[in-house]
């Protein structure tokens, strides 16, 4: 068996036993089916469960992450001193983080909606919410990995990684509707449309938009929203963007990896 | 029994007793349409065997006359002229392909034209690649139902309307098929209509338009996919209920459009998937009771100008904005709706929250006034915003506000 | 067994090692000694490839260190201390690491002497800290690697299996492979160690067999020899204060590679 795949699973059967991760899948699990049980239809239970996944889920994978890979550090040299490539070792750990926290994401939002499937919510959206959600796992588990890789100081990590989730989730779009009030005279389409793309939770947001409120999208006057969200091109630029944001922080954090000292 | 007796003879003096059937195509009597027309008297049938007829503009001038297709025969205006004109009252078309009028700047060219006469009925035909589809011209009472009408012009100014009245009071547009026409209906000074149970999707422009129409009901039809979707103007006495308005995407595109209409019941129509669902400008008197709104981007836009209309027993779910308006004054009341939003308790369980709902979202102003800020939709900050507002409300409207929302969707 | 060349390393502006140059006999413990601070852990990293050193070169067992790390399967590593996720059994670390390594000729006896057997099924974030220094103490043995680097090996461990450890590092001696090991106990290394190379301030003060530093220091033990050499080496420094260049304070010592290979 390969390096990647042997490291992933000591990570898969760790964090799969993590009392933290646990208690992450049954929160989702508790609050989707409570939404459910208090009469939530489908559609509602999504709006609901997406002020999650743009607010909680970041949070969690960041801090989370940056702690986890903190705590990792003494295992990850005692990995790194095996004769294997640092390369090979790099993919295996992210993995071994990132997946079982999309995993958990993915079995605590999901089974509800296979559960309650007749509830009226349609598959797109299930589908943009459950991927918006994975794909922000995996970009922000690779965020909080290069921050722990960044700076060894774990006090300072935490703090980075929880700056970058007040900064991601909220600062940012409030200063984006700022942009959007002082320049309301200027043709604005294209560049707020390129500063929801610069903001993995507005790309996340921005995807299930596409899949709910298309119909809202599609009252604004612009020719570029029209042509964008109109078809399924807006969803695939959203999904694009959104794994772009996985590659981009992966990247760094694992060239971070391959070069620095443990 | 004398007198029935009497009344039936007096009757068969006015259509002749004995009508008879003219056919025409492959064994029959006629080679042409057109001539076999010239020899129907009063009451005759004109019956046409499947084929292709290219002939000048058929016209029916004998009152009484039955045109009908027998195997769908294809009526071809080969792009250059009008298909069939109705020019006599009580005449009955059906079973006939009208087909290919050709586009023109000049004339307006219909399928099926019934020009300045009564009482025709225009029944179970197809009509394809038609500038317009039926044109009921200065014709009143007649009905037009079961046609299938649909049209390939890709631009306005190429197509025509699929159903269009002018001047055509008391007709009953029912169950008909129309797709991709300008307007797919089209009501204009034509008063005391029933349109019930019609298809119109794909509308270049509205689905339903109709102006100067007073006293007309629509009932049971499915508007979807249409252009601009679906415009009431300038009317009076209007009934419209059990409608299905979907899909109609656009910055000016309304699931339903109402613009100076005085009186009105607007009741038990679902609006679905509309950038806009009901749209109220400079009306009065309207009441919207009963219907859905649903995964709409705004369900209803009330402007300021509209008066005394009122929103009862509606359902609110899935709506990217309730209620907007663009004044803080409103005349519009909203009592006694369902708003899946709505987070209010009934602690006496009669069915109607304790705190009043407040629809007009702080976010739902700011859309208005910067658009680009829509981007923002569903965003955690805008929920923060919005829920500031709701607690203490300073810029949204204090008068548009549902003092008895209820606690269950009416059914 | 392991020959640096002239390592250096800086972290900011500290220059961590300079100048390191040493060779490691094969079939030998060496002791690697120094106060804190003075790179020792540096230096295993080094060794390790954890960390790369600004300049010179590095060979283990006549291979040149490189990134893709195949070099390593020549090392047998034990660090200061294992943290071992705690979530795994102690079984799921052991077969990770014997996967990680495919082909390799695998010894079970420090697994069977320290019975991983009977805690194989605990989780390790349940282990004492002693358990889990035996379970890191058989994950360096696991294999027969031709050196093995120890870093505090007998950290945390009860008297007994101490013991246990150190007579496994002699068998490993008499088999003719090679043991770097640190450890601030001297009276242990006294007993492992044929030779010592000493540390401070990032230079090798001493390189040699442990007889020929206590016949230059004069002292009657290991540790009063080095307890000698940390004192010159701060009077030293005192001494140097407010001159250009350091005193040489142990002429003895050659600045040329003192191995002994």
């Amino acid at each position: 068996m390969n390096v990647v795949s042997l490291v992933l699973q000591a990570g898969l059967r760790d964090l799969s036993r993590n009392r933290w991760i646990v208690a992450y899948t049954l929160s989702f699990l508790g609050i989707a089916e409570g939404l459910f049980w208090f009469g939530g239809t489908g559609p509602q239970v999504l709006l609901s469960l997406l002020n999650l996944v743009l607010l909680v889920l970041p949070l969690v994978a960041l801090v989370f992450g940056t702690i986890h890979v903190y705590a990792s550090r003494e295992f990850v040299e005692l990995l790194l001193a095996q004769p294997v490539p640092r390369r090979e070792l790099f993919a295996g750990l992210y993995l071994g983080l990132a997946l079982p926290l999309a995993g958990a994401f993915l079995v605590g939002a999901g089974i509800p909606f296979i559960v309650h499937a007749r509830d009226g919510a349609t598959l797109g959206g299930v589908a943009a919410l459950l991927g918006a959600g994975v794909g922000l796992s995996l970009a922000f588990a690779a965020v909080a990995t290069w921050i722990a890789l960044f700076t060894d100081d774990r006090l300072k990590g935490v703090g980075l990684a929880l700056g970058a989730w007040l900064a991601s989730a909220v600062i940012y779009d409030g200063l984006v509707l700022g942009a959007a009030a002082a320049f309301g005279n200027y043709p604005l389409e294209r560049p707020l449309l390129g500063l929801m793309l610069a903001n993995p939770v507005d790309v996340a947001r921005v995807l299930v938009l596409t899949q709910l409120d298309v119909s809202a999208l599609m009252g604004y006057t612009g020719a570029l929203f029209e042509r964008t969200f109109g078809t399924a091109l807006g969803t695939g630029i959203a999904a694009a963007a959104l794994v772009t944001w996985c590659v981009i922080p992966l990247g760094l954090a694992g060239r971070r990896f391959l070069r620095r000292d443990f | 029994m004398r007198r029935a007796l009497v009344a039936a003879f007096a009757l068969g003096a006015a259509q002749p007793a004995f009508a008879a059937d003219l056919t025409v195509g492959a064994g029959g009597r006629f080679a042409t349409i057109s001539a076999a027309l010239e020899a129907a008297r009063p009451g005759d049938r004109v019956l046409v065997r499947a084929g292709t007829y290219r002939e000048p503009t058929l016209v029916i001038r004998t009152a009484g006359v039955t045109l009908e297709g027998q195997g769908w025969p294809v009526l071809d205006g080969q792009g250059v002229r009008e298909v069939l004109v109705i020019a006599a009252d009580d005449v009955t078309v059906r079973g006939i392909v009208a087909t290919n009028t050709g586009i023109s700047n000049l004339e307006d060219r219909a399928g099926i034209r019934a020009r300045e006469v009564r009482n025709c009925l225009i029944e179970h035909n197809r009509l394809r690649k038609n500038l317009w589809g039926i044109y009921l011209q200065r014709s009143a009472d007649c009905t037009v139902r079961d046609n299938d009408i649909e049209a390939e012009g890709v631009r306005q100014t190429e197509s025509g309307n699929g159903i269009h009245l002018w001047y055509s009071p008391g007709a009953r547009v029912e169950n008909n098929r129309v797709r991709g026409h300008r307007d797919g209906i089209y009501f204009e000074f034509s008063s005391h209509g029933l349109t019930r149970g019609n298809m119109s999707e794909r509308s270049q422009r509205y689905g339903l338009h109709f102006m100067f129409s007073d006293s007309c009901a629509y009932l049971e039809n499915t508007f979807r996919d249409n252009n601009s979707g679906v415009a009431v103007m300038y009317s009076r006495g209007v009934v419209i209920a059990r409608n299905r308005f979907e899909r109609s995407w656009g910055s000016a595109a309304y699931g339903l459009l109402l613009k100076d209409i005085n009186g009105g019941e607007i009741t038990d129509n679902v609006f679905e998937r509309n950038s806009t669902g009901i749209f109220i400008e400079g009306s009065s008197r309207l009441q919207v009771r009963g219907n859905q709104f649903t995964q709409n981007g705004w369900a209803a836009k009330v402007l300021a100008d509209a008066d005394e209309n009122s929103f009862s027993g509606n359902r609110f779910s899935g709506n990217a904005f309730d209620v907007t308006t663009n004044s803080r004054s409103s005349n519009t009341t909203f009592d006694g709706n369902w708003w899946d939003e709505y987070a209010g308790y009934d602690l006496d369980r009669d069915g109607v929250g304790d705190t009043a709902f407040h629809p007009v979202r702080l976010f739902a102003l700011v859309v208005e006034q910067h658009p680009a800020a829509l981007l923002l939709l569903r965003s955690p900050l805008v929920s923060i915003l919005d829920a500031a507002e709701r607690v203490l409300p300073v810029l949204t409207p204090e008068a548009l506000v549902d003092r008895r929302p209820l606690m269950r969707p009416p059914r | 067994m392991i020959t640096l060349d002239t390592i250096r390393k800086r972290f900011g502006a500290l220059d961590v090692l300079q100048d390191v140059s040493l060779a490691v006999r094969t079939g030998a413990v060496t002791a690697l000694v120094g106060p804190n601070g003075s790179g020792k852990t540096t230096l295993i990293k080094i060794v390790l490839g954890l960390t790369r050193a600004d300049h010179g070169t590095l060979h283990v067992d006549g291979q040149p260190a490189d990134d893709a790390g195949a070099y390593r399967r020549a090392i047998g590593y034990m660090p200061q201390a294992a943290h071992f996720p705690a979530n795994l059994r102690v079984g799921d670390v052991l077969d990770l690491v014997t996967q990680l390594r495919p082909g390799e000729a695998v010894d079970d006896e420090l697994a069977r002497a320290y019975d991983m057997d009977g805690i194989r099924d605990k989780f390790v974030g349940t282990l004492s800290g002693g358990t889990r220094q035996k379970v890191n103490a058989v994950v360096a043995f696991m294999f027969r690697p031709s050196l093995l680097i120890l870093d505090e090996p007998t950290a945390g461990l009860d008297p007994l299996s101490a013991n246990v450890l150190k007579e496994k590092i002699r068998a490993v001696r008499r088999e003719g492979r090679s043991v770097l090991i640190t450890s601030h106990i001297m009276t242990e290394l006294e007993t492992l160690a044929d030779d010592v190379a000493f540390l401070c301030d990032g230079r090798l003060r001493f390189a040699g067999p442990v007889a020929e530093l206590l016949s230059h220091t004069g002292g009657r033990s290991l540790e009063d020899a080095i307890a000698g050499l940390m004192r010159s080496d701060r009077a030293g420094r005192r001494a140097a204060v407010g001159t250009a260049e350091p005193v040489p304070v142990l002429p003895w010592l050659s600045p040329e590679p003192t191995g002994v290979a």
